[in-house]
């Protein structure tokens, strides 16, 4: 049904409907209503789950851990450094093939304190081993859910869906949400194959020494390469049942004839698509390539993507400090060598810390690099505050 | 596409005022955003807050630079805060103040009109909390949302007497400006 509803909401209500089993979360900052919801959801007896509320981030990733090993679909939601508090566990969730699916409402890390949207939280862990999906809008943070609960079970890896921290999560929109029967027909109940189990002692996750470790990392990162095809024919399936796109490797917009390509993730996308169509009623061809999964890379839906296109520019919500833009990166390498060439690809950095990524930056970003490549740049900098030494 | 700002202070409901309007514009057939002006609220704060309306799907998330409407629920903050910045020429700007809009030496070529919604508040509601007088009168005069779809956004949110006593203070804000 279509509801007015705020993010975190529609996302609490979509993971009612996935039924999880154990659902484990530190309940203050940087957590969002969507545990909050849930935990009035399993109060009210309208989700037969365990709700375990827990005094780290750190505890709750690892309850998550333990339930899943030992067979439950389980569930979380952080960010920021709740998020970086996991992280260890986090590695491990994905080394023992855990099917655990987190919400990473997207926020800024410390220091200076800030509690608001930017992406380097997941960026963090993107190397951890789980898939990450990024939400383009509110409706596609809720599908995304049962989405990420069919691929981490089907590919036996967790993942991690994110969605942009206050601008998704606190913004209300119309979301249409599903039946519950029609969420149970796509996505069944969870059958563990791998769990630890008291009628039959083993361990999962124990002690690889080196004639073993190597090999278990070189399965894993195959294990991601190959759950590409899963995570588009999830998509797919979805498409076709709900009657609606969400989710998949990239989407595209206005590409076919753009002679500058603007690349990006998350809900700032919106923005952009208002941009790209006020610049084709100019008679200028700009075109978007949005990225939904960014682990695993879609290198080569990229380069088949942006044959022919010269002009590219990598916006972003995160920076490797030292080296510059990560997924500039990402995209750079997704081109072989000789191909890279004649092509310029820009890259800026925008909206750390909550900044506001206006229409009119995004603009002077396009007319910047029209003119020449920008090797890296900081959208809307303000040079006052910066000591002269510094800049 | 209809841009509404709304400034007021932190437990004001400054944030609920946004999400009913947009409640309320969906419940009317339209498209509708609302969201905060994020922070770290307290109470007393300044705080704002964004709602879109529009007959397609919004999809830009910039903050709210240029309204057409302002809802400002604290007249003092026109001398603290830029509450005017960006608002069209042609805009209008509904403020909770006991005073004549020409009392507030507000530079703009915007429309004004004042509603003392506070004072209303009290007397019905018995908190001083102005939003459901506010959205009244915006209601009534931007006539961009229907007063039925105002009233079963605030009963869904708030059943029972709290959303009633909303919904006397939103009709009270209507009354008023019948009369003017």
């Amino acid at each position: 049904m279509l509801k007015q509803i705020e993010g975190s909401f529609a996302v609490a209500e979509m993971v009612a409907m996935c039924r999880p089993n154990v659902i484990s979360a530190y309940p203050i900052t940087p957590q969002t209503h969507i545990v909050e919801e849930l935990s009035v959801i399993v109060g009210k007896g309208q989700l037969d789950a365990e709700f375990v509320n827990v005094e780290s981030e750190f505890s709750a990733a690892s309850v998550v851990l333990g339930a899943s090993a030992a067979g439950a679909r389980a569930y979380t939601a952080t960010s920021s450094q709740g998020l970086l508090l996991m992280s260890e566990v986090v590695y491990c969730i994905a080394g023992m093939r855990l099917p655990i699916v987190m919400t990473c409402a997207n926020r800024a890390i410390s220091a200076p304190l800030s509690i608001w949207n930017d992406q380097q939280d997941s960026m963090a862990l993107r190397d951890a081993g789980w898939i990450q999906l990024h939400a383009e809008d509110n409706q596609e943070a809720s599908d995304l859910h049962v989405q990420a609960f069919k691929i981490a079970e089907k590919t036996s890896l967790p993942v991690m869906v994110c969605m942009d921290g206050f601008i998704l999560t606190h913004a209300f929109e119309p979301v249409d949400l599903p039946e519950p029967k029609e969420v149970d027909a796509f996505l069944p109940p969870f059958k563990p194959t791998n769990i630890v189990d008291p009628r039959w002692p083993r361990g999962i996750g124990l002690f690889a020494d080196p004639r073993f470790y190597h090999e278990t990392r070189y399965i894993l990162h195959r294990a991601m390469e190959k759950s590409g095809k899963t995570i588009k024919a999830v998509s797919a399936e979805f498409a076709k049942s709900f009657g609606r796109e969400s989710g998949g490797f990239i989407k595209t917009y206005n590409l076919k004839d753009a002679d500058l390509v603007i690349i990006s993730m998350g809900s700032v996308v919106g923005t952009i698509k208002d941009l790209i169509d006020e610049f084709a009623e100019e008679g200028k061809k700009v075109g978007l390539l949005q990225i939904c999964s960014y682990r695993p890379f879609p290198r080569k839906e990229i380069y088949d993507a942006l044959k022919g296109k010269m002009n590219i520019v990598v916006l972003e919500k995160s920076i490797s400090l030292g080296r510059g833009g990560i997924l500039a990166s990402d995209v750079r390498w997704s081109f072989p060598r000789a191909d890279k060439k004649d092509r310029n690809i820009s890259s800026f950095i925008a909206g750390l810390g909550g900044r506001n990524i206006t229409k009119d930056d995004l603009r002077y970003m396009v007319e910047k690099v029209k003119k020449e490549p920008v090797e890296l740049e900081f959208l809307g900098l303000n040079k006052d505050l910066i000591a002269k030494k510094d800049l | 596409m209809i841009e509404i700002r709304i400034h007021g202070r932190g437990g004001q409901g400054n944030v609920a005022a946004a999400e009913l309007l947009s409640i309320a514009a969906f419940k009317d057939g339209k498209f509708a955003q609302a969201f905060p002006s994020f922070g770290a609220e307290r109470i007393g704060a300044p705080v704002m807050a964004f709602v879109r309306i529009d007959d397609k799907k919004i999809r830009t998330r910039e903050d709210v630079r240029h309204p057409d409407y302002l809802i400002v629920q604290d007249y003092h903050l026109f001398g603290s805060v830029p509450v005017l910045d960006g608002l069209k020429p042609d805009g209008l700007i509904v403020v909770n103040a006991e005073k004549s809009p020409e009392e507030l030496y507000i530079k703009t070529t915007a429309t004004i009109e004042t509603i003392p919604a506070t004072e209303i508040a009290l007397e019905i509601i018995g908190r001083p909390i102005p939003n459901a007088v506010m959205i009244g009168a915006f209601c009534f005069l931007t006539g961009l949302v229907s007063l039925g779809a105002v009233q079963e956004a605030i009963m869904a949110k708030f059943p029972g007497k709290i959303g009633e006593d909303n919904v006397a203070a939103m009709e009270r804000a209507v009354e008023i400006m019948q009369k003017r």
